[in-house]
Protein backbone atom coordinates (compact mmCIF):
# COMPACT_ATOMS: atom_id res chain seq x y z
CA UNK A 1 0.00 0.00 0.00
CA UNK A 2 3.19 2.18 -0.41
CA UNK A 3 3.20 2.61 -3.68
CA UNK A 4 3.35 6.10 -4.65
CA UNK A 5 0.23 6.32 -6.70
CA UNK A 6 -2.19 4.92 -4.76
CA UNK A 7 -5.72 4.51 -5.58
CA UNK A 8 -7.78 7.98 -4.31
CA UNK A 9 -9.74 5.70 -1.35
CA UNK A 10 -12.19 8.04 0.18
CA UNK A 11 -10.93 8.34 3.38
CA UNK A 12 -12.84 7.79 6.50
CA UNK A 13 -12.54 10.52 9.06
CA UNK A 14 -12.97 7.26 11.66
CA UNK A 15 -9.19 7.89 12.42
CA UNK A 16 -8.64 10.98 11.48
CA UNK A 17 -11.18 14.09 13.73
CA UNK A 18 -13.21 10.84 14.74
CA UNK A 19 -10.69 9.17 16.73
CA UNK A 20 -11.48 11.21 19.66
CA UNK A 21 -14.88 9.88 19.77
CA UNK A 22 -13.96 6.31 18.93
CA UNK A 23 -11.96 6.76 21.85
CA UNK A 24 -14.42 8.23 24.15
CA UNK A 25 -17.09 5.50 23.19
CA UNK A 26 -14.35 2.87 24.23
CA UNK A 27 -13.95 4.56 27.57
CA UNK A 28 -18.10 4.85 27.66
CA UNK A 29 -18.49 1.09 27.47
CA UNK A 30 -15.70 0.28 29.63
CA UNK A 31 -16.79 2.77 32.46
CA UNK A 32 -20.10 0.84 32.31
CA UNK A 33 -19.11 -2.78 32.08
CA UNK A 34 -17.17 -1.67 35.29
CA UNK A 35 -20.20 0.12 36.53
CA UNK A 36 -23.17 -2.16 35.93
CA UNK A 37 -21.03 -5.21 37.14
CA UNK A 38 -21.55 -6.86 33.83
CA UNK A 39 -20.17 -10.09 32.95
CA UNK A 40 -19.88 -10.84 29.46
CA UNK A 41 -17.78 -14.11 30.14
CA UNK A 42 -20.55 -15.54 31.76
CA UNK A 43 -21.42 -18.18 29.18
CA UNK A 44 -17.73 -19.35 29.03
CA UNK A 45 -17.95 -20.59 32.36
CA UNK A 46 -18.75 -23.31 34.07
CA UNK A 47 -20.55 -21.92 36.52
CA UNK A 48 -22.54 -19.27 34.50
CA UNK A 49 -23.27 -21.53 32.10
CA UNK A 50 -24.91 -23.93 34.90
CA UNK A 51 -26.97 -21.07 36.15
CA UNK A 52 -28.71 -20.44 32.65
CA UNK A 53 -29.18 -23.86 31.65
CA UNK A 54 -30.76 -24.36 34.92
CA UNK A 55 -33.27 -21.63 34.16
CA UNK A 56 -34.00 -22.58 31.05
CA UNK A 57 -34.31 -26.16 32.23
CA UNK A 58 -37.03 -25.71 34.28
CA UNK A 59 -38.65 -23.64 31.59
CA UNK A 60 -39.54 -27.60 30.11
CA UNK A 61 -41.64 -28.96 29.34
CA UNK A 62 -44.33 -25.73 29.70
CA UNK A 63 -47.50 -26.89 31.28
CA UNK A 64 -49.85 -27.19 28.53
CA UNK A 65 -53.02 -28.01 30.63
CA UNK A 66 -56.49 -27.33 30.01
CA UNK A 67 -56.77 -24.31 33.04
CA UNK A 68 -53.60 -22.86 32.31
CA UNK A 69 -54.10 -22.77 28.64
CA UNK A 70 -57.32 -20.84 29.52
CA UNK A 71 -55.38 -18.42 31.67
CA UNK A 72 -53.47 -17.72 29.02
CA UNK A 73 -55.80 -16.93 26.45
CA UNK A 74 -57.49 -14.80 28.61
CA UNK A 75 -54.24 -12.79 29.79
CA UNK A 76 -53.85 -13.25 25.99
CA UNK A 77 -57.33 -11.10 24.78
CA UNK A 78 -57.15 -8.71 27.92
CA UNK A 79 -52.83 -7.64 26.49
CA UNK A 80 -54.59 -7.49 23.20
CA UNK A 81 -57.72 -5.23 24.46
CA UNK A 82 -55.40 -3.03 26.43
CA UNK A 83 -52.89 -2.55 23.08
CA UNK A 84 -56.30 -2.00 21.34
CA UNK A 85 -57.84 0.33 23.64
CA UNK A 86 -55.17 2.30 23.87
CA UNK A 87 -54.15 2.40 20.28
CA UNK A 88 -57.26 3.95 19.85
CA UNK A 89 -57.16 6.56 23.16
CA UNK A 90 -53.49 7.56 21.68
CA UNK A 91 -55.08 8.74 18.03
CA UNK A 92 -57.80 10.64 20.25
CA UNK A 93 -55.27 12.69 21.95
CA UNK A 94 -52.92 12.85 19.44
CA UNK A 95 -54.59 13.54 16.38
CA UNK A 96 -56.27 16.98 17.82
CA UNK A 97 -52.82 17.59 19.65
CA UNK A 98 -50.73 17.16 16.60
CA UNK A 99 -53.09 18.70 14.17
CA UNK A 100 -52.77 21.88 15.89
CA UNK A 101 -49.08 21.62 16.31
CA UNK A 102 -48.80 21.62 12.98
CA UNK A 103 -48.02 25.20 11.68
CA UNK A 104 -49.21 24.45 8.16
CA UNK A 105 -52.94 24.27 10.22
CA UNK A 106 -51.88 26.49 12.58
CA UNK A 107 -49.31 28.91 11.79
CA UNK A 108 -47.83 28.81 7.97
CA UNK A 109 -48.27 32.30 6.38
CA UNK A 110 -49.84 31.34 3.18
CA UNK A 111 -53.02 30.44 5.33
CA UNK A 112 -53.72 32.98 8.05
CA UNK A 113 -52.24 35.89 5.85
CA UNK A 114 -54.69 34.81 2.88
CA UNK A 115 -57.49 35.02 6.19
CA UNK A 116 -56.23 38.78 6.86
CA UNK A 117 -55.40 37.33 10.55
CA UNK A 118 -55.83 40.03 13.21
CA UNK A 119 -52.56 40.49 15.54
CA UNK A 120 -54.84 39.19 18.67
CA UNK A 121 -55.81 36.21 16.45
CA UNK A 122 -52.08 35.13 15.05
CA UNK A 123 -50.89 35.48 19.29
CA UNK A 124 -54.03 33.01 19.84
CA UNK A 125 -52.55 30.76 17.10
CA UNK A 126 -49.01 31.23 18.44
CA UNK A 127 -50.42 29.91 21.82
CA UNK A 128 -52.34 26.89 21.23
CA UNK A 129 -49.71 25.87 18.90
CA UNK A 130 -46.99 26.33 22.06
CA UNK A 131 -49.33 24.90 24.01
CA UNK A 132 -49.80 21.63 22.17
CA UNK A 133 -46.70 20.58 20.94
CA UNK A 134 -45.38 21.15 24.57
CA UNK A 135 -48.13 19.35 25.95
CA UNK A 136 -47.36 16.44 23.27
CA UNK A 137 -43.51 16.39 24.21
CA UNK A 138 -44.63 16.32 27.77
CA UNK A 139 -46.98 12.80 27.11
CA UNK A 140 -44.46 11.18 25.45
CA UNK A 141 -41.32 11.81 27.40
CA UNK A 142 -43.19 10.07 30.40
CA UNK A 143 -42.73 6.41 29.80
CA UNK A 144 -45.82 4.16 29.59
CA UNK A 145 -45.09 2.19 33.19
CA UNK A 146 -44.50 5.26 34.86
CA UNK A 147 -47.74 6.79 33.89
CA UNK A 148 -49.29 2.94 34.67
CA UNK A 149 -47.99 3.61 38.09
CA UNK A 150 -49.47 6.81 38.21
CA UNK A 151 -52.96 5.82 36.44
CA UNK A 152 -53.01 2.59 39.03
CA UNK A 153 -52.64 5.26 42.24
CA UNK A 154 -55.95 7.10 40.57
CA UNK A 155 -58.05 4.13 38.88
CA UNK A 156 -56.81 1.23 40.68
CA UNK A 157 -55.63 -2.17 39.46
CA UNK A 158 -56.66 -3.94 36.55
CA UNK A 159 -56.13 -3.78 32.82
CA UNK A 160 -58.20 0.02 32.39
CA UNK A 161 -54.98 1.95 33.88
CA UNK A 162 -52.74 0.09 31.44
CA UNK A 163 -55.16 2.01 29.06
CA UNK A 164 -54.66 5.35 29.92
CA UNK A 165 -51.30 4.95 29.72
CA UNK A 166 -50.56 3.65 26.88
CA UNK A 167 -53.24 6.04 25.69
CA UNK A 168 -50.77 9.22 26.98
CA UNK A 169 -47.53 7.76 25.92
CA UNK A 170 -48.33 7.17 22.47
CA UNK A 171 -50.93 9.57 22.42
CA UNK A 172 -47.52 12.22 22.47
CA UNK A 173 -45.39 9.84 20.21
CA UNK A 174 -48.73 9.96 17.01
CA UNK A 175 -48.85 13.25 17.94
CA UNK A 176 -46.03 14.08 16.98
CA UNK A 177 -45.58 11.93 14.07
CA UNK A 178 -49.02 13.16 12.71
CA UNK A 179 -48.18 16.70 12.68
CA UNK A 180 -45.05 16.24 10.84
CA UNK A 181 -47.32 14.20 8.36
CA UNK A 182 -49.49 17.21 7.93
CA UNK A 183 -46.34 19.73 7.93
CA UNK A 184 -44.51 17.71 5.09
CA UNK A 185 -47.48 17.78 2.78
CA UNK A 186 -47.29 18.88 -0.81
CA UNK A 187 -48.51 22.25 -0.69
CA UNK A 188 -49.80 22.55 -4.03
CA UNK A 189 -53.89 20.94 -3.95
CA UNK A 190 -54.34 22.82 -0.58
CA UNK A 191 -53.39 25.94 -2.61
CA UNK A 192 -56.15 24.78 -5.13
CA UNK A 193 -59.02 23.85 -2.82
CA UNK A 194 -57.62 27.14 -0.94
CA UNK A 195 -58.47 29.02 -4.22
CA UNK A 196 -62.04 27.78 -4.26
CA UNK A 197 -62.62 29.50 -1.36
CA UNK A 198 -62.05 26.79 0.86
CA UNK A 199 -61.43 27.98 4.44
CA UNK A 200 -58.68 27.14 7.02
CA UNK A 201 -60.81 24.16 8.37
CA UNK A 202 -62.51 23.03 5.27
CA UNK A 203 -58.86 23.04 3.61
CA UNK A 204 -58.02 20.84 6.83
CA UNK A 205 -60.56 18.61 6.80
CA UNK A 206 -60.70 17.58 2.84
CA UNK A 207 -57.54 18.37 1.73
CA UNK A 208 -55.18 17.90 4.33
CA UNK A 209 -56.52 14.75 6.06
CA UNK A 210 -57.47 12.86 3.07
CA UNK A 211 -53.90 13.52 1.39
CA UNK A 212 -52.06 12.01 4.62
CA UNK A 213 -54.41 9.56 5.79
CA UNK A 214 -52.49 6.54 4.26
CA UNK A 215 -49.27 8.10 5.86
CA UNK A 216 -51.09 8.48 9.44
CA UNK A 217 -52.89 4.84 9.26
CA UNK A 218 -49.00 3.62 8.46
CA UNK A 219 -47.89 5.20 11.65
CA UNK A 220 -51.00 4.35 13.58
CA UNK A 221 -50.47 0.55 12.86
CA UNK A 222 -46.62 0.71 13.52
CA UNK A 223 -47.32 2.13 17.02
CA UNK A 224 -50.00 -0.68 17.33
CA UNK A 225 -47.27 -3.14 16.91
CA UNK A 226 -45.46 -1.34 19.77
CA UNK A 227 -48.54 -1.42 22.24
CA UNK A 228 -48.94 -4.98 21.97
CA UNK A 229 -45.30 -5.44 23.33
CA UNK A 230 -45.68 -2.75 26.22
CA UNK A 231 -49.16 -4.32 26.87
CA UNK A 232 -47.98 -7.49 27.46
CA UNK A 233 -45.73 -5.87 30.26
CA UNK A 234 -47.84 -3.75 31.26
CA UNK A 235 -48.71 -6.26 34.27
CA UNK A 236 -45.86 -5.85 35.53
CA UNK A 237 -46.32 -3.16 37.55
CA UNK A 238 -50.18 -4.11 38.11
CA UNK A 239 -51.94 -3.28 35.23
CA UNK A 240 -53.40 -6.25 33.64
CA UNK A 241 -52.63 -8.92 31.14
CA UNK A 242 -49.89 -11.27 30.34
CA UNK A 243 -47.52 -9.04 32.46
CA UNK A 244 -49.79 -10.01 35.56
CA UNK A 245 -49.71 -13.85 34.77
CA UNK A 246 -45.76 -14.07 34.25
CA UNK A 247 -45.04 -11.77 37.19
CA UNK A 248 -47.57 -13.95 39.82
CA UNK A 249 -46.45 -17.36 37.65
CA UNK A 250 -42.77 -16.35 38.49
CA UNK A 251 -43.25 -15.19 42.00
CA UNK A 252 -44.81 -18.78 42.92
CA UNK A 253 -41.57 -20.43 41.05
CA UNK A 254 -43.79 -22.14 38.26
CA UNK A 255 -41.57 -22.06 35.68
CA UNK A 256 -43.65 -24.45 33.69
CA UNK A 257 -46.46 -22.07 33.64
CA UNK A 258 -44.65 -19.07 33.15
CA UNK A 259 -43.04 -21.19 29.58
CA UNK A 260 -46.77 -20.88 28.62
CA UNK A 261 -46.93 -16.91 29.72
CA UNK A 262 -43.90 -16.60 27.53
CA UNK A 263 -45.15 -18.56 24.24
CA UNK A 264 -48.18 -16.54 24.71
CA UNK A 265 -46.63 -13.62 24.74
CA UNK A 266 -44.55 -14.62 21.27
CA UNK A 267 -47.95 -15.60 19.63
CA UNK A 268 -49.64 -12.31 20.34
CA UNK A 269 -46.36 -10.40 19.25
CA UNK A 270 -46.26 -12.16 16.37
CA UNK A 271 -49.49 -12.45 15.60
CA UNK A 272 -50.49 -8.33 15.77
CA UNK A 273 -47.00 -8.03 13.41
CA UNK A 274 -48.83 -10.32 10.96
CA UNK A 275 -52.53 -8.41 11.05
CA UNK A 276 -50.97 -5.22 11.01
CA UNK A 277 -48.73 -5.99 7.98
CA UNK A 278 -51.62 -7.22 6.30
CA UNK A 279 -53.97 -4.66 6.75
CA UNK A 280 -50.98 -2.21 5.82
CA UNK A 281 -51.11 -3.80 2.57
CA UNK A 282 -54.48 -3.88 2.66
CA UNK A 283 -55.44 -0.48 3.21
CA UNK A 284 -52.61 1.84 2.36
CA UNK A 285 -52.75 1.78 -1.35
CA UNK A 286 -49.02 1.71 -2.39
CA UNK B 1 -48.60 11.03 -8.22
CA UNK B 2 -50.07 11.98 -11.68
CA UNK B 3 -52.81 14.55 -11.87
CA UNK B 4 -54.22 12.67 -14.74
CA UNK B 5 -55.01 9.40 -15.39
CA UNK B 6 -52.78 8.33 -18.37
CA UNK B 7 -55.39 6.09 -20.01
CA UNK B 8 -58.50 8.55 -19.91
CA UNK B 9 -57.33 11.68 -20.86
CA UNK B 10 -61.20 13.19 -21.24
CA UNK B 11 -61.96 12.70 -17.85
CA UNK B 12 -61.68 15.49 -15.12
CA UNK B 13 -58.79 14.99 -12.72
CA UNK B 14 -61.37 14.10 -9.83
CA UNK B 15 -60.72 11.10 -8.26
CA UNK B 16 -64.31 8.60 -7.78
CA UNK B 17 -64.60 8.12 -4.46
CA UNK B 18 -63.56 4.62 -3.79
CA UNK B 19 -66.30 2.17 -2.17
CA UNK B 20 -65.66 1.43 1.07
CA UNK B 21 -62.23 0.15 1.46
CA UNK B 22 -63.14 -2.60 3.94
CA UNK B 23 -66.06 -5.27 2.94
CA UNK B 24 -69.19 -5.52 5.05
CA UNK B 25 -67.20 -8.29 6.99
CA UNK B 26 -64.74 -6.40 7.67
CA UNK B 27 -66.21 -3.45 8.94
CA UNK B 28 -68.00 -6.33 11.19
CA UNK B 29 -64.89 -7.78 12.52
CA UNK B 30 -63.81 -4.02 13.51
CA UNK B 31 -66.93 -2.76 15.45
CA UNK B 32 -66.79 -6.18 17.15
CA UNK B 33 -63.14 -6.16 17.98
CA UNK B 34 -63.64 -2.52 19.30
CA UNK B 35 -66.78 -3.25 21.51
CA UNK B 36 -64.77 -6.69 22.69
CA UNK B 37 -62.09 -4.56 23.81
CA UNK B 38 -63.54 -2.22 25.55
CA UNK B 39 -65.59 -4.95 27.67
CA UNK B 40 -62.04 -6.79 28.01
CA UNK B 41 -60.11 -3.73 29.19
CA UNK B 42 -62.28 -2.76 31.72
CA UNK B 43 -62.88 0.54 30.38
CA UNK B 44 -64.71 2.79 32.97
CA UNK B 45 -64.16 6.50 32.15
CA UNK B 46 -66.23 7.40 35.55
CA UNK B 47 -63.57 6.50 37.92
CA UNK B 48 -61.29 9.34 36.32
CA UNK B 49 -63.64 11.64 37.78
CA UNK B 50 -63.78 9.78 41.25
CA UNK B 51 -60.71 8.46 41.94
CA UNK B 52 -59.66 5.78 44.68
CA UNK B 53 -58.86 8.83 46.82
CA UNK B 54 -62.49 10.36 46.10
CA UNK B 55 -60.46 13.01 44.37
CA UNK B 56 -60.56 13.73 40.89
CA UNK B 57 -57.64 13.02 38.57
CA UNK B 58 -56.61 16.34 38.51
CA UNK B 59 -56.44 16.37 42.17
CA UNK B 60 -54.05 13.64 42.38
CA UNK B 61 -52.08 14.69 39.50
CA UNK B 62 -51.92 17.96 41.95
CA UNK B 63 -49.96 15.69 44.57
CA UNK B 64 -47.06 15.10 42.60
CA UNK B 65 -46.34 19.09 42.53
CA UNK B 66 -44.40 20.56 43.64
CA UNK B 67 -41.14 18.13 42.55
CA UNK B 68 -38.69 17.29 45.69
CA UNK B 69 -35.46 19.59 44.89
CA UNK B 70 -34.42 19.61 47.81
CA UNK B 71 -30.10 18.53 47.72
CA UNK B 72 -30.23 15.86 49.53
CA UNK B 73 -32.65 14.02 47.60
CA UNK B 74 -31.15 14.94 44.41
CA UNK B 75 -27.54 13.70 45.77
CA UNK B 76 -28.97 10.53 46.38
CA UNK B 77 -30.56 10.34 43.11
CA UNK B 78 -26.97 10.66 41.28
CA UNK B 79 -26.48 7.03 42.03
CA UNK B 80 -28.81 5.53 40.04
CA UNK B 81 -28.89 8.25 37.73
CA UNK B 82 -25.50 6.88 36.23
CA UNK B 83 -26.16 3.17 36.74
CA UNK B 84 -29.37 4.10 34.22
CA UNK B 85 -26.79 5.64 31.90
CA UNK B 86 -24.14 3.15 32.41
CA UNK B 87 -26.68 0.08 31.62
CA UNK B 88 -28.08 1.55 28.72
CA UNK B 89 -24.28 2.14 27.11
CA UNK B 90 -23.33 -1.97 27.90
CA UNK B 91 -26.53 -2.71 27.23
CA UNK B 92 -26.36 -1.21 23.59
CA UNK B 93 -22.61 -2.49 23.04
CA UNK B 94 -23.98 -6.22 24.38
CA UNK B 95 -26.87 -5.26 21.27
CA UNK B 96 -24.58 -4.51 18.99
CA UNK B 97 -22.28 -7.59 19.84
CA UNK B 98 -25.59 -10.01 19.48
CA UNK B 99 -26.66 -8.13 16.62
CA UNK B 100 -23.55 -7.83 13.99
CA UNK B 101 -22.92 -11.54 13.94
CA UNK B 102 -26.21 -13.13 14.05
CA UNK B 103 -27.09 -10.08 11.15
CA UNK B 104 -24.39 -11.00 9.06
CA UNK B 105 -25.39 -14.59 8.98
CA UNK B 106 -29.26 -13.20 8.11
CA UNK B 107 -28.08 -11.45 5.13
CA UNK B 108 -29.02 -13.39 2.46
CA UNK B 109 -26.51 -11.75 -0.02
CA UNK B 110 -23.82 -13.15 2.50
CA UNK B 111 -24.83 -16.57 3.18
CA UNK B 112 -26.20 -17.89 -0.06
CA UNK B 113 -27.66 -15.63 -2.54
CA UNK B 114 -26.43 -12.66 -5.13
CA UNK B 115 -22.77 -11.60 -6.46
CA UNK B 116 -20.41 -13.50 -4.04
CA UNK B 117 -22.09 -16.91 -4.47
CA UNK B 118 -22.11 -16.30 -8.86
CA UNK B 119 -20.56 -18.47 -11.11
CA UNK B 120 -20.32 -21.14 -8.56
CA UNK B 121 -19.91 -25.22 -9.87
CA UNK B 122 -22.22 -27.49 -8.76
CA UNK B 123 -20.41 -28.68 -5.64
CA UNK B 124 -20.57 -24.62 -4.42
CA UNK B 125 -24.36 -25.08 -5.23
CA UNK B 126 -24.92 -27.69 -2.68
CA UNK B 127 -22.88 -25.85 -0.39
CA UNK B 128 -24.94 -22.91 -0.91
CA UNK B 129 -27.77 -24.87 0.24
CA UNK B 130 -26.10 -25.81 3.38
CA UNK B 131 -25.18 -22.03 4.29
CA UNK B 132 -29.39 -21.64 3.96
CA UNK B 133 -29.19 -23.38 7.70
CA UNK B 134 -27.65 -20.52 9.46
CA UNK B 135 -29.16 -17.97 7.39
CA UNK B 136 -32.69 -19.49 8.75
CA UNK B 137 -31.33 -20.30 12.48
CA UNK B 138 -29.99 -16.68 12.34
CA UNK B 139 -33.38 -15.00 11.32
CA UNK B 140 -35.39 -17.11 13.78
CA UNK B 141 -33.28 -16.44 16.63
CA UNK B 142 -32.75 -12.85 16.16
CA UNK B 143 -37.25 -12.76 15.85
CA UNK B 144 -37.52 -14.56 19.31
CA UNK B 145 -34.82 -12.13 20.91
CA UNK B 146 -37.02 -9.16 19.98
CA UNK B 147 -40.23 -10.45 19.72
CA UNK B 148 -39.84 -10.72 23.72
CA UNK B 149 -40.55 -7.59 25.46
CA UNK B 150 -36.94 -6.43 27.25
CA UNK B 151 -39.00 -6.22 30.71
CA UNK B 152 -39.85 -9.82 30.38
CA UNK B 153 -36.22 -10.68 29.37
CA UNK B 154 -35.70 -8.47 32.51
CA UNK B 155 -37.76 -10.20 34.91
CA UNK B 156 -36.23 -13.71 33.59
CA UNK B 157 -32.65 -12.72 34.23
CA UNK B 158 -33.21 -10.97 37.17
CA UNK B 159 -33.64 -14.35 38.40
CA UNK B 160 -30.46 -15.57 36.73
CA UNK B 161 -28.04 -13.21 37.57
CA UNK B 162 -29.72 -12.10 40.67
CA UNK B 163 -30.81 -8.39 41.23
CA UNK B 164 -28.55 -5.25 39.99
CA UNK B 165 -28.02 -3.52 36.67
CA UNK B 166 -26.06 -6.75 34.71
CA UNK B 167 -29.58 -7.95 34.91
CA UNK B 168 -31.10 -4.74 32.82
CA UNK B 169 -27.67 -5.08 30.68
CA UNK B 170 -28.53 -8.49 30.05
CA UNK B 171 -31.81 -7.55 28.84
CA UNK B 172 -31.27 -4.60 26.74
CA UNK B 173 -28.46 -6.33 25.26
CA UNK B 174 -30.98 -9.21 24.02
CA UNK B 175 -33.78 -7.76 22.96
CA UNK B 176 -32.11 -4.88 21.27
CA UNK B 177 -29.45 -7.41 19.95
CA UNK B 178 -32.65 -8.94 17.97
CA UNK B 179 -33.82 -5.74 16.53
CA UNK B 180 -30.23 -4.52 15.58
CA UNK B 181 -29.34 -7.74 13.48
CA UNK B 182 -32.41 -7.78 11.30
CA UNK B 183 -31.85 -3.87 10.45
CA UNK B 184 -28.30 -4.77 10.47
CA UNK B 185 -29.17 -7.47 7.43
CA UNK B 186 -31.57 -5.16 6.27
CA UNK B 187 -29.00 -3.01 5.62
CA UNK B 188 -26.32 -5.34 4.26
CA UNK B 189 -28.90 -6.40 1.63
CA UNK B 190 -29.45 -3.12 0.76
CA UNK B 191 -25.97 -1.86 -0.51
CA UNK B 192 -25.63 -1.05 -3.58
CA UNK B 193 -24.18 -3.67 -5.80
CA UNK B 194 -21.75 -1.59 -8.28
CA UNK B 195 -19.13 -1.17 -5.52
CA UNK B 196 -19.08 -4.93 -4.69
CA UNK B 197 -18.93 -5.71 -8.22
CA UNK B 198 -16.22 -2.97 -8.90
CA UNK B 199 -13.99 -4.63 -5.83
CA UNK B 200 -14.77 -8.22 -7.52
CA UNK B 201 -13.60 -7.04 -11.13
CA UNK B 202 -10.04 -6.44 -9.89
CA UNK B 203 -9.72 -10.05 -8.69
CA UNK B 204 -10.72 -9.79 -4.56
CA UNK B 205 -11.52 -12.87 -3.01
CA UNK B 206 -14.53 -12.97 -0.83
CA UNK B 207 -13.57 -11.90 2.27
CA UNK B 208 -11.66 -8.48 1.04
CA UNK B 209 -15.05 -8.48 -1.00
CA UNK B 210 -17.21 -8.28 2.13
CA UNK B 211 -14.53 -6.06 3.53
CA UNK B 212 -13.96 -3.75 1.01
CA UNK B 213 -17.46 -3.53 -1.20
CA UNK B 214 -20.07 -4.23 1.79
CA UNK B 215 -18.93 -2.81 5.25
CA UNK B 216 -18.05 0.73 4.25
CA UNK B 217 -21.20 1.40 2.09
CA UNK B 218 -23.06 0.13 5.44
CA UNK B 219 -21.08 1.40 7.92
CA UNK B 220 -22.42 4.99 8.47
CA UNK B 221 -26.26 3.56 8.32
CA UNK B 222 -24.78 0.77 11.69
CA UNK B 223 -23.75 3.64 13.44
CA UNK B 224 -26.99 5.90 12.75
CA UNK B 225 -28.90 2.91 13.76
CA UNK B 226 -27.21 1.87 16.68
CA UNK B 227 -27.07 5.35 17.94
CA UNK B 228 -31.11 5.32 17.25
CA UNK B 229 -30.81 2.50 19.27
CA UNK B 230 -29.00 3.91 22.36
CA UNK B 231 -31.46 6.44 22.82
CA UNK B 232 -34.15 4.24 22.85
CA UNK B 233 -31.92 2.06 25.22
CA UNK B 234 -31.74 4.91 27.92
CA UNK B 235 -35.43 4.78 28.13
CA UNK B 236 -35.69 0.91 28.76
CA UNK B 237 -32.88 1.25 31.39
CA UNK B 238 -34.78 3.96 33.45
CA UNK B 239 -38.05 1.36 33.49
CA UNK B 240 -35.89 -1.55 33.69
CA UNK B 241 -35.75 -0.58 37.66
CA UNK B 242 -39.28 -1.78 37.92
CA UNK B 243 -38.65 -5.50 37.92
CA UNK B 244 -35.57 -5.11 39.95
CA UNK B 245 -32.78 -4.27 36.73
CA UNK B 246 -31.37 -1.45 38.72
CA UNK B 247 -31.39 2.33 38.14
CA UNK B 248 -34.12 5.10 38.50
CA UNK B 249 -37.02 2.83 37.63
CA UNK B 250 -35.86 1.23 41.22
CA UNK B 251 -36.19 4.24 42.76
CA UNK B 252 -39.44 5.62 41.03
CA UNK B 253 -41.06 2.17 42.64
CA UNK B 254 -40.47 3.38 46.31
CA UNK B 255 -41.37 6.80 46.33
CA UNK B 256 -44.70 5.65 44.24
CA UNK B 257 -45.39 2.52 47.11
CA UNK B 258 -44.27 5.26 49.81
CA UNK B 259 -46.99 7.71 48.39
CA UNK B 260 -44.04 9.74 47.81
CA UNK B 261 -45.46 11.91 44.72
CA UNK B 262 -43.15 14.66 44.64
CA UNK B 263 -40.31 12.61 44.70
CA UNK B 264 -41.76 9.91 42.17
CA UNK B 265 -42.34 13.69 39.83
CA UNK B 266 -38.70 14.41 40.14
CA UNK B 267 -37.41 11.46 39.04
CA UNK B 268 -39.85 10.92 36.13
CA UNK B 269 -38.03 14.62 35.38
CA UNK B 270 -34.46 13.35 36.06
CA UNK B 271 -35.00 10.67 33.48
CA UNK B 272 -36.77 13.09 30.82
CA UNK B 273 -33.34 15.10 31.04
CA UNK B 274 -31.61 12.00 30.55
CA UNK B 275 -33.09 11.19 27.63
CA UNK B 276 -32.82 14.60 26.16
CA UNK B 277 -29.08 14.45 27.20
CA UNK B 278 -28.60 11.15 25.67
CA UNK B 279 -30.57 12.69 22.06
CA UNK B 280 -27.74 15.40 22.22
CA UNK B 281 -24.39 13.10 22.46
CA UNK B 282 -26.13 10.89 20.26
CA UNK B 283 -26.93 13.09 17.38
CA UNK B 284 -23.03 14.44 18.25
CA UNK B 285 -21.51 11.02 17.87
CA UNK B 286 -23.33 10.80 14.26
CA UNK B 287 -22.12 14.39 13.15
CA UNK B 288 -18.54 13.77 13.98
CA UNK B 289 -18.21 10.12 12.29
CA UNK B 290 -20.20 10.51 9.13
Amino acid sequence: MTAPNASPVQSRPLWGAGKTVVLLVGAAILWSYLGTGSNLLLPFQADGRHQVALFFSQLFPPNLSASLLTRALRGSLETLAVSIMGTLLAVLIGFPLGALSAYTVMGNRRFSEAEGSSAVARLWRRLIYDGSTLLLNFLRSVPELFWALIFIVAVGLGPFPGVLALGFHTGGVLGKLYSESLEALDSRPLEALQATGASTLKVFLFGMVPLALPQLLSYTLYRWEVNIRTAAVLGVVGAGGLGQDILVAMGLLHYQDLATFLIATLAIVIAVDFLSTFLRLRLIPS
Amino acid sequence: MAPFPQSSPWILPTTKPKSSPLSFTGWFVLVAALVGSYHLAEISPGKLLHTQGGSSLWGLLAEFFPPDLSAEFLLYLIVPTVKTIQISIMGTALAILIGLPLGILATSTLTFAGILFEGGSLSRSSRRRLWMLPYLLARGGLSLLRSIPEIVWGLLFVRIVGLGPFAGVLAIGLAYGGMLGKVYAEILEGVKQSPVEAVRAVGARRFPLVVYGLFPQAFPNFVAYSLYRWECAIRSAAILGLVGAGGLGQEIEVSMKMLNYPQALTIILVSFILVTLVDRVSSWIRRTLL
